[in-house]
């Protein structure tokens, strides 16, 4: 959890406010609105936008041409949204996405970024020695899978779109979407089958 | 949209990112003097344009509160074991850069012969 704001920020933060709503730039509902659809956002919207790519090959094309677009269609406003990108895992490659420079990160259809995102250790490591890092959560890729790394450093906003789990056949939405995790949005980590597992 | 540039770059065209490290270049003050979107370590690294992702509001006028004309942002991919001397070959680091941050690499190489 991140530490109390200190009330220095705070009190900066209402000049800014303060200022920006007397030069007419903001409004109190705008910035009502703003928060309120941040808050709303969380991993969940992106689960949902993946469980109905493996499930509507129509969707799938969307998603993958215009993500933005592919988010609107499932309730989410993306105005004044940075373009949003899914990159296409497939059985010979895997993404995995990373800000190198700052933190930039999907936020419209995954909310918040959480703090191993920004961190430094993430952030110059997973670019240099990508395989290693996946390794420490558990995602060990055979050597026959190539990794791309996704280093989202200007306008656009990334997304992994991971590869349907073998073992989830005839699965309805729902039951897929509950196998997409963030980290699984983010590419740290690959959708992993209850009933494939079981099985091993 | 009307003010958009045309791409100088292509699908599949080999670009070099420029050697040029404009953060050293220090205001007076020594604060720095730019914002910049180009990560270091790709700095002078050779790669292949993989998707034209449009036209944006260049980020290094936009960060000082100047006009802000638009430019070609580009995916550009990059074998990965070079950039580092390290990793698998076959892997790649993918990353958008603006137009003018990259020259053609052929051009690159005729001069640095």
């Amino acid at each position: 959890m991140s530490p109390p704001p200190r009330p220095e920020s705070v009190a900066q933060l209402e000049r800014l406010i303060a200022a920006l709503k007397a030069k007419g730039i903001v409004t109190e509902e705008e910035l009502t609105a703003r928060q309120a659809q941040t808050d709303r956002a969380s991993p969940e919207i992106g689960a949902r936008m993946v469980a109905k790519a493996w499930t509507d090959p129509a969707y799938r094309a969307l998603l993958l041409r215009d993500g933005s677009e592919a988010a609107e269609m499932m309730g989410v406003s993306m105005a004044g949204a940075p373009p949003l990108g899914v990159l296409e895992d497939t059985p010979a490659r895997h993404h995995v996405i990373v800000c190198t420079l700052c933190s930039c990160y999907p936020r419209a259809v995954l909310g918040y970024p959480p703090s191993w995102y920004k961190s430094f250790a993430y952030r110059s490591r997973v670019v240099r020695e990508p395989r290693a890092v996946l390794a420490e959560w558990g995602t060990v890729l055979p050597p026959h899978v190539e990794l791309r790394v996704v280093d989202s450093t200007a306008d656009y906003r990334w997304m992994v779109l991971p590869v349907r789990p073998a073992g989830t056949e005839g699965w309805g939405e729902a039951q897929l979407a509950a196998l997409v995790t963030r980290d699984v949005l983010v590419g740290v980590a690959l959708p992993q089958a209850p009933v494939a597992a079981a099985a091993e | 949209m009307s003010d958009s540039p045309a791409p100088r770059f292509a699908l599949g065209d080999a670009v070099r990112v420029k050697e040029d490290w404009p953060e050293r270049r220090r205001l007076p003050s020594g604060a720095p003097s730019c914002h910049i979107r180009t990560p270091h370590y790709l700095r002078g690294r050779t790669g292949r344009v993989e998707r034209v992702l449009g036209a944006f509001p260049n980020p290094e006028d936009l960060a000082f509160g100047r006009p802000a004309p638009r430019r070609v942002l580009y995916h550009v991919l990059f074998a990965q074991p070079p950039l580092f001397n390290e990793g698998q070959p076959g892997d790649d680091v993918l990353v958008e850069i603006f137009e003018h941050w990259l020259e053609p690499a052929a051009t690159a190489a005729k001069e640095a012969a």
